[in-house]
């Protein structure tokens, strides 16, 4: 039988709208929605199908059958691995208390339900994958406009300048926001990127600023200096809407545009011109803030002045500008309802909240309860459940990581792939593919808000089972009945849909509900009340940074040059993979199997590599190494060496991902502690690695 | 003369490699076979930034296509409008229109052991769509032009 389904991409965590054709449970045609991205799809969601038929991914409930992590499992029934689970659960309930618990995953829209579960289990402890992602961005976008990184959007196709500090976009892939940039370049718009080496993003440019690695504060500070001292800020704006302007005053006097140059290895030419063309263009001038930018020690702090850098500009709910994500509210409709249960009133095991109050305490700070782990303060940490998280891929040293969840006595994975922390787990249950399962309603807030759901086109292939099934089940067993009152998703969307007065009828024609068809807009005169800070201002001294011993206007300090034979590790990454996620899938690793080692011409000259030469690359004690190619580009800065993120996968059963690569991961030894104290994120470019010629380049090659 | 062409408007081209997977996926190909592929040239500096070209290849369906004629079972057909197709009925797999294509563009197939290449997804432009690749090009940097007499 034919259908027509619009649902959800899963491929990356950006979600775009598509739309499924599909006949006798296979799928015959996949696009982005016509309605919202004119068909528009990228390669990672045109190999979705691919990862369906894909037997290299968990097929059936898996129970470990050996020690942790080598590889040995049980084939098992869905009652059997809950069965498992949830003893383990109950009997570490009883023994320590739930809140030796941990929950953590991905993020996304979908949170409330994996939030919800172990908050009425009865732990406070959920977490996410942010501490190295968008944390140290969110926390700067809080401290300064009391909102988080979501707190705005861009209306970057009506920008006249898009500046982007290491935000490879191109490459990250948002294609409604890749089409709005397009379309503003279309239109005469300029662009201004800033990274350690040219990307994509940057060959669309039309100014480029190769800096020093680590120095984006710098330039930052140099802007700002000359920005207020040419005066080519939205005084009004200021005067009505912010406080510490003076102070910024004060401090950015001594960070020329001369100095500023100096340090990050660009013309002081190209800053002053770049001043005078935002004269020209503001306030339609979107400094992004980037989605998490390097996360070098101060990216905190350079993420803050790029936040100001858009204050200075008085762009906020202008168009062309930084636009307040408009909700139902805004268009008169009442939102939709989720299922939530309150946290419990217990201390979180990662501190935040009691040790450290400058942080947001929704998801806290998943690297922070490895030190629990170690000392069992503020209580022991016994069990951890991943859903669709492998904190082995996105945080540092794995192998350190390995000793500290070795403490757990129970280590759940629930995903649709196989994950490096999965394969070191007790129990693997697999989710189906987001081409199989439904998930709850969710608003996708902006200036035209909506609904979006994400339908199954394909009913599971294998013996998968949905999210909401797994924690539904899992919770009828933990005697919390109540969780999830609702026997099917359609059920659970008819509920959330009530208090909205719309039906899942209203979905068949787009895909999603519009909310309103034109832009809302406030008036940018009548802002109060949109900046949760404690004041209500746009603070840029932050009482709650002096509360923790921080200061608001950091000192820059230059960032130390990588050690005699070393380079400092940036990581990055494609439009044909996302993270670990895709390696794997057939389609998409024959487009890269493997990643590469992006070095300077001149770096590489002196150590002998040719591009295409193979080259090792070891961590720091060179306790782990890989090889892979060399890429040698001139435009990279000599101190850095470039790879994606992702690759060097050690899963066996993965067959075309295993060893393929290197691990940058893997590359970060020791790096597990060295966290920003102020923005909460781990410092993942503040690694250096070893490059050497590898001697598997040989010129002769005898046989018998 | 040809009805159609493809044509990639380098200026919005992001070098994703989305089209590739758009035919792949479209016509269940294997890992193997590729009917377009995008390409780039080495990064120059244009105004002090460093600037790359890109490019699009699928079949170019020749006006006089070499593939046509060489094949032993007539299974290479050049369409009135100019599309050149591989009718897999009666293709034996044989590969002599790959000799003779000065590119090379026809490829096997590993499963069905038969040669494809690039036919402008004619199943769909009969049917009044646009081609996969361009359909769902992630920037629409990739248009399918319809030539007219004049
Ligand atoms: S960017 Fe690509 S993979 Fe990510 S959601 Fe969109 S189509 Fe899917
Ligand atoms: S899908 Fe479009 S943007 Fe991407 S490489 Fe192909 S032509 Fe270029
Ligand atoms: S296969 Fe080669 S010879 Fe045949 S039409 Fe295409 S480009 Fe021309
Ligand atoms: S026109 Fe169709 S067959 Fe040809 S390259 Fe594009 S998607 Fe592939």
């Amino acid at each position: 039988m034919k259908k027509s389904v619009y649902s959800i991409c899963g491929m990356c965590t950006v979600r775009c709208p598509i739309r499924v054709e599909t006949e006798d449970n296979k799928v015959t045609w996949i696009e982005g929605n016509q309605n919202l991205l004119g068909g528009a799809l990228c390669a990672k969601g045109s190999a979705g199908p691919a990862l369906v038929a894909d037997k290299e991914r968990p097929q059936q409930p898996l129970i470990r059958d050996g020690a942790r992590g080598s590889g040995r499992w049980k084939e098992v029934s869905w009652p059997t691995a809950y069965d498992y689970i949830t003893d383990k659960l109950q009997k570490i309930k009883s023994e320590y208390g739930p809140e030796s618990v941990v929950l953590s995953s991905r993020g996304g829209p979908w949170q409330s339900m994996y939030k919800s579960f172990i908050h009425a289990f009865g732990s406070p402890n959920y977490t996410n994958h942010d501490n190295t992602c968008g944390r140290n961005t969110h926390h700067a976008s809080l401290s300064i406009n009391g909102v988080g990184r979501k707190g705005f959007v861009y209306d970057i196709k009506n920008a006249n300048h898009l500046i982007l500090f290491g935000r490879n976009m191109f490459s990250s892939l948002r294609i409604a926001e890749n089409l709005q940039t397009l379309d503003m370049l279309d239109n005469g718009g300029k662009l201004t990127y800033v990274d350690v080496r040219q990307t994509i993003t940057g060959l669309k440019s039309t100014r480029f600023l190769q800096v020093r690695p680590g120095t984006d504060y710098a330039l930052a500070l140099g802007m700002i200096h000359e920005i207020i001292s040419r005066e080519v800020y939205d005084a009004e704006f200021i005067e009505r809407y912010v406080s510490g302007f003076d102070e910024l005053r004060e401090f950015v006097k001594q960070y020329t545009t001369a100095w500023a140059a100096k340090e990050c290895g660009v013309r002081e030419k190209a800053i002053k011109n770049f001043v005078s063309e935002l004269k020209e263009d503001m306030p339609k001038v979107i400094f992004h803030p980037g989605w998490n930018l390097a996360r070098y020690k101060d990216s905190f702090y350079a993420s803050r002045a790029i936040h100001i850098l858009n204050v200075l500009m008085g762009s906020i709910e202008q168009k062309g500008g930084l636009i307040i994500p408009k909700g139902p509210g805004d268009c008169g409709v009442k939102g939709i309802q989720n299922i939530d249960y309150s946290k419990p009133d217990i201390k979180r095991g990662d501190g935040v909240g009691w040790k450290y109050n400058h942080f947001d305490k929704g998801p806290g700070l998943a690297h922070l309860f490895f030190s629990a782990m170690e000392s069992e303060d503020p209580y022991p940490i016994k069990a951890w459940i991943a859903m669709r998280h492998d904190p082995f891929c996105c945080m540092p040293d794995p192998r350190k990581q390995e000793k500290y969840f070795e403490k757990c006595d129970l280590l759940v994975s629930i995903d649709a792939h196989y994950s490096e922390f999965g394969w070191f787990s007790d129990v693997i249950l697999p989710e189906s593919t987001y081409l199989e399962r439904d998930n709850a309603i969710c608003v996708q807030k902006g200036p035209k808000p909506r609904f979006g759901r994400r339908q199954k086109a394909l009913e599971p292939v294998n013996d998968t089972k949905p999210s909401w099934q797994i924690f539904k089940e899992l919770a009828d067993r933990l005697d919390m009945k109540d969780f999830f009152p609702f026997d099917t998703m359609e059920d659970y969307w008819k509920w959330q849909l009530e208090p909205t007065g719309f039906t899942l009828k209203d979905f068949e024609e787009k895909g999603f509900i519009p909310l309103s068809d034109k832009p809302v807009m406030y008036d940018p005169k009548e802002l109060d009340g949109q900046f949760k800070t404690p004041s209500g201002k746009i603070e840029i001294i932050s009482k709650k940074l002096s509360d923790a011993g921080l200061p608001s206007l950091k000192e820059y300090e230059s960032p130390i040059r990588p050690p005699k034979g070393m380079f400092r590790l940036i990581v990055g990454r494609t439009a044909v993979h996302t993270h670990g996620h895709t390696i794997n899938n057939p389609l998409l690793n024959e487009l890269m199997p493997e990643n590469s080692l992006w070095i300077n011409v001149k770096a590489a000259n002196k150590l002998g590599i040719k591009d295409g030469d193979l080259v090792e690359v070891a961590s720091e004690s060179e306790s782990y190494a890989g090889t892979i190619p060399a890429h040698v580009v001139d435009y990279i800065h000599q101190e850095a060496v470039y790879m994606l993120h992702g690759f060097g996968r050690e899963i066996p059963l993965q067959t075309r991902a295993c060893h393929a690569g290197v691990s940058d991961q893997k590359l970060m030894e020791n790096k597990l502690d060295d966290w920003d104290k102020a923005g909460g994120g781990i410092n993942l470019a503040e690694v250096f690695v070893v490059v050497r010629p590898s001697i598997r380049n040989s010129a002769r090659r005898v046989e018998l | 003369m040809n009805k159609y062409m493809i044509y990639l408007n380098g200026k919005r081209c992001i070098g994703c490699h989305g089209c590739e997977i758009h035919c792949k996926s479209n016509k269940n190909l294997p890992v193997g076979p590729q009917l377009c592929e995008i390409n780039h040239s080495v990064m120059v500096k244009v105004r002090s930034v460093p600037k790359t070209e890109f490019a699009f290849r699928s079949c170019y369906h020749c006006e006089e296509p070499f593939c046509v004629p060489v094949c032993p079972t007539s299974a290479v057909v050049k369409r009135e409008d100019g599309i050149v197709y591989i009718d897999q009925e009666k293709c034996i797999g044989c590969m002599a229109c790959a000799g003779a294509c000065p590119w090379t563009i026809p490829q096997l197939n590993p499963e069905t052991k038969k040669a494809i290449k690039c036919d402008y997804c004619m199943d769909r432009v009969d049917a009044g769509l646009k081609p996969a690749c361009v359909t769902k090009c992630t920037t629409h940097a990739l248009k399918f032009v319809e030539m007219v007499e004049k």
